[in-house]
């Protein structure tokens, strides 16, 4: 009740289309953003800018349950997911510019084109009323009116989309299982190769720098160059490793040079 | 006066920009995070809908979708964990083995 | 003079009305019966009937002339106008317009051709069983021979051309059956096909003849055609009847369909003197006769008729002068002899009784001369050229004098046969009158000249002279069950022409049906005299040439008008060029448009529909965008047409 005499006000009004219009050139932008980026990652942030804005415009349409959860749930965990995955399949992994297949950019944006074109259409041949007064089945806030709904007249799709939580969970622990084809090493056997093969002592472990400090910045062997033993495999072995630079290098071998110059002279 | 119709429209917008996404995309997470793009767009229909009717309705499916769009990406990240895991490579176009 | 003693001619009794079958002749369709019966015993039989199968053989066609001659008894017992008897049998077909029924017409001309046939032909089975008892299929050749005789018989003695074709087509199926009796022998083989198609395509032209019949008159009876022959114009009657000479043409080896009957003489020799020399042969000449009502109303047919025998009887006597074989040599003298019977019949009712006492008298001296080559061949184990005949007399006297009669009666010699019938026709040529009787009876002449040429020198080669055989071979008088029938016959080569002829006998008995002289001319014309002159002439010419002569073993190079007689006049090399190649080349060009053409029309949609598809196959990528983008189009698509119908 509140909130909607709050919305009737001319200058909420303005305000509400400002908003609007700001939040939908903010998630277009960020969409197209999103479509067209190279690196995965990059997507996946624009996505979440996507969402955010689209928790906003709920918000602004009198849905604030709806909002939070969008950002609580959708962009919280479902794209955090999508980020843990990214991160599996490696965070630099760029697609390439070229197409493969021919004429499927071509065929895309005109059949994109075509869409728009026809929805546009149908929206604006449908009657979309101007916004109705709120009903009276609201109760006294938007959570009671949903929560009302929710266990009243869609009780039974609520009892099923739990039973799909479950089972998706369920699904997801299957299918990323994995099944271990021979005993699991033991503590004692795993020394045991590790003493036994051609590296008894542990791996050394990455570099530390004034400028790079991260797992992925390798340790410097003493003549200079990067040890790959000192970064994960994971990493080394997806080119994802970083270099410490020429800087570190030249301003060492500079300092002793000057000390040793300093010493001389 | 922001109508609804701004609002449908908007979702129009962005559900083509999805649509178009899945189709020109090749890593399979970008493709499947254009999926969720398309979806957001379906939901912000839906409240905008809820809003001109004057109901909850709307909303209440709207949450439903959320809810649904998170279990389909809990299966699909693991299948595509399951496949990165034996093959490598992320890319949509490894499977093509129905190749003439 | 002249035989302008013909005086009136009676018309042909077109409207003879045929009256139903009485008393005896009721059964006249055991005349068929009995030798379609034997053929189905012994045919059907098969080799269980091997051991008895040539007496059943035997017994159907003496049954048959057993009861034609009762018949015949009971036909003379009617009076001369209520001769004609028609018998129906069934209903054949019953289609709209067209109904045909299996009826026997009983009338003289029939029952001449009846006892003719069975008579000749009883004679000429007794023959087979001993000319043919070493041979392992015999049964099935008896069975053939009784095949033909019920095709024969119902030839002759339908009473309508429908019925009449179906007997002439069964008398060709059993030509081709017995000329390639021996299938192992390309020759044969051969030839028998050669005879089947030559005979298919006078079969064209008899069966195009009936059809329009039914167009022109409504029927095909032999009465139905004879009321309404008035009826239609000159031309169409005129179409019919060379028509029905084409057909004729065929059966009887006249020009231009007589190349296969010189080659069917590989079958054996009882089939050789029954079918082509007595009876199948002669039934153009039939056809032409009966169909008399029609011929009578179209002059230029009936000239084409007497060219046609003219000619054939000229071509004939040619070839047969200059074969070494003597199958083949009485084989032109069968050809040359229809040609009489041909240019007797196209003289219209001035002629037709002679061309009927000419085949009667032709049947028996004709099948009594092969029957006499047979034995000879018989007992020269196989061996026909004559050129390693000779000295014959001594050792085969009986055959010696059979033969004999039958050459003295071929050549026109009175007072045997061929001199009363050959006279008759060469009189009524010349009594036709104008140019063209004149001509054709100087070509009837000519052709008695050459007749006794060649015949005189089969004589002399076969019997006379010094002896030229082989080392094996040892002659001797054939058989009794062999020698029977050829003095049988040669009774009949002696008296036949006389009895018919003289005191008009024949004249007055068919004169009902066909028409002929009021008076009969006298025997003894100034032709007649010069022909037997020219007779004798030709038997001198034969006897300096081979009778005094030495006659070489080895035929000699000969001046280039005997190397054309050997080629039988270029008629195979004619009908080669003119029929066969183009044939072949038609095939040829056929086969090419089916390989290219119709195969190429077909490979091509087939090849369409494989190329589409390779084409089409490239469109599954195998990359899920691609069917992604697919199904995004559609998706475009439906909402398009959706939104198309409800703006």
């Amino acid at each position: 009740m509140s909130h909607s005499m709050v919305l009737a006000s001319p200058a909420a009004t303005t305000t509400r289309e400002l908003a609007f219009w700001i939040l939908a050139i903010i998630a277009v932008v960020a969409g197209l953003g999103m479509v067209l980026a190279r690196r995965a990652v990059h997507c996946a942030v624009l996505l979440a800018v996507v969402m955010l804005s689209l928790a906003a415009l709920y918000a602004l349409q009198g849905a604030p349950f709806l909002a939070f959860v969008q950002v609580i749930v959708y962009t919280g965990a479902v794209l955090m997911l999508f980020l843990f995955v990214l991160m599996i399949v490696g965070i630099s992994a760029a697609d390439s510019i070229v197409e493969t297949i021919r004429g499927q950019r071509l065929a895309a944006g005109v059949s994109g084109i075509g869409l728009l074109v026809l929805l546009s259409l149908v929206v604006g041949h449908a009657a979309i009323g101007p916004a109705s007064p709120a009903k009276a089945s609201f109760g006294s806030s938007n959570v009671t009116g949903i929560a009302r709904l929710l266990f009243t007249t869609y009780v039974f799709p609520f009892e099923i989309t739990s039973a799909l939580l479950i089972t998706a969970a369920l699904g997801a622990m299957v299918l990323a299982h994995r099944e271990r084809t021979s005993p699991k090493p033991t503590q004692r056997s795993l020394s045991r190769q590790r003493i036994a093969g051609d590296h008894p002592t542990p791996l050394p472990g990455p570099g530390t720098y004034a400028r790079h400090n991260a797992v992925d910045m390798p340790a410097l062997l003493p003549d200079g160059s990067p040890s790959e033993l000192s970064v994960s495999e994971v990493l080394s072995g997806g080119g994802q490793m970083g270099s410490p630079g020429t800087t570190a290098l030249s301003a060492g071998t500079s300092d002793q040079e000057n000390a040793a110059n300093a010493g001389d002279a | 006066m922001v109508s609804p119709a701004h609002f449908v429209a908007l979702s129009v917008i962005l559900f083509v920009i999805g649509g178009v996404g899945v189709l020109v995309r090749r890593n399979a997470l970008v493709v499947f995070m254009c999926v969720e793009l398309m979806l957001n767009a379906a939901n912000l229909a839906f409240v905008a809908f809820a809003r001109m009717h004057g109901t909850l309705d709307g909303q209440v499916i709207a949450f439903f979708v959320m809810v649904v769009a998170a279990a389909e990406v809990v299966v699909g990240l693991a299948i595509l964990t399951s496949i990165f895991r034996a093959r490598r490579s992320a890319s949509v176009d490894d499977a093509s083995l129905m190749k003439y | 003079m002249t035989g302008s003693a013909l005086g009136g001619i009676a018309p042909s009794a077109s409207a003879m009305t045929s009256m139903p079958a009485i008393g005896v002749q009721h059964a006249a369709w055991l005349l068929v019966a009995f030798p379609l019966a034997g053929a189905v015993i012994l045919l059907l039989g098969g080799k269980r009937t091997n051991s008895w199968g040539h007496l059943v053989g035997v017994a159907m066609p003496l049954a048959a002339f057993a009861y034609g001659v009762v018949a015949f008894i009971a036909m003379l017992g009617y009076p001369a106008a209520g001769r004609s008897r028609d018998l129906h049998l069934f209903q054949w077909i019953a289609v709209g317009r067209f109904n045909v029924n299996i009826g026997i017409l009983l009338d003289p001309l029939s029952i001449c051709f009846v006892l003719l046939i069975t008579g000749v032909g009883s004679l000429i089975h007794i023959f087979a069983v001993g000319y043919m008892a070493s041979d392992p299929e015999r049964r099935r050749f008896f069975g053939y021979m009784n095949l033909f005789l019920a095709a024969m018989l119902l030839l002759v003695l339908a009473d309508n051309y429908l019925g009449l074709y179906a007997g002439w087509e069964g008398v060709g199926l059993a030509s081709y059956l017995l000329i390639g009796f021996w299938q192992f022998k390309p020759a044969a083989a051969a030839a028998a096909k050669k005879a089947f198609i030559a005979n298919r395509v006078g079969d064209a032209g008899l069966s195009l003849a009936i059809m329009l019949m039914f167009a022109t008159f409504g029927s095909i009876t032999f009465a139905g055609v004879d009321h309404a022959a008035g009826s239609a114009s000159t031309g169409v009657v005129t179409a019919i009847c060379l028509l029905l000479l084409l057909g004729a043409c065929g059966k009887s080896a006249q020009l231009p369909l007589q190349s296969w009957l010189l080659d069917a003489m590989e079958g054996p020799t009882p089939v050789s003197a029954l079918i082509h020399a007595a009876t199948m042969v002669t039934a153009g000449v039939y056809l032409i006769v009966r169909s008399g009502p029609l011929f009578n109303l179209a002059p230029d047919a009936q000239l084409a008729v007497t060219i046609v025998g003219a000619a054939t009887l000229l071509f004939g006597a040619i070839i047969g002068c200059a074969k070494d074989d003597i199958k083949k040599a009485l084989a032109g003298s069968t050809m040359s002899q229809i040609g009489y019977m041909m240019l007797a019949a196209g003289l219209g009712p001035a002629g037709y009784v002679f061309a009927i006492a000419h085949l009667i008298a032709h049947g028996f001296f004709k099948a009594g001369l092969f029957l006499g080559a047979g034995s000879v061949k018989h007992e020269m184990d196989d061996e026909v050229d004559m050129r390693r005949f000779g000295g014959l007399w001594r050792v085969m006297p009986v055959t010696f004098v059979t033969f004999l009669l039958g050459y003295l009666a071929i050549i026109g010699v009175p007072p045997f046969s061929g001199f009363f019938t050959k006279d008759s026709i060469v009189d009524a040529a010349f009594g036709k009158g104008g140019t063209s009787g004149a001509i054709l009876g100087v070509a009837t002449v000519a052709g008695a000249a050459i007749t006794a040429f060649y015949m005189s020198r089969v004589m002399f080669m076969t019997f006379a002279g010094e002896r030229r055989w082989e080392e094996h071979a040892h002659p001797h008088e054939a058989p009794k069950v062999m020698t029977v029938p050829m003095i049988l016959l040669a009774v009949g080569s002696v008296c036949a022409g006389g009895f018919l002829i003289l005191n008009s006998r024949l004249l007055d008995f068919l004169r009902p049906v066909t028409g002929g002289p009021v008076t009969a001319h006298s025997v003894f014309t100034l032709a007649g005299w010069v022909t037997l002159v020219l007779v004798v002439a030709g038997f001198a010419l034969a006897w300096l040439m081979y009778g005094r002569r030495e006659i070489p073993v080895t035929a000699p190079a000969g001046n280039p008008m005997t190397v054309a007689a050997r080629k039988e006049l270029y008629g195979n090399a004619i009908n080669e060029s003119l029929l066969m190649r183009p044939g072949q080349w038609l095939t040829r060009l056929s086969v090419y448009f089916d390989n290219r053409g119709v195969d190429g029309l077909v490979n091509t949609v087939a090849a369409t529909f494989g190329g589409s598809s390779g084409r089409l196959r490239k469109m599954q990528t195998g990359f899920v965008r691609s069917y992604a983008l697919s199904m995004f189009i559609g998706a475009v698509l439906l909402l398009g047409a959706l939104l198309l119908v409800r703006l």
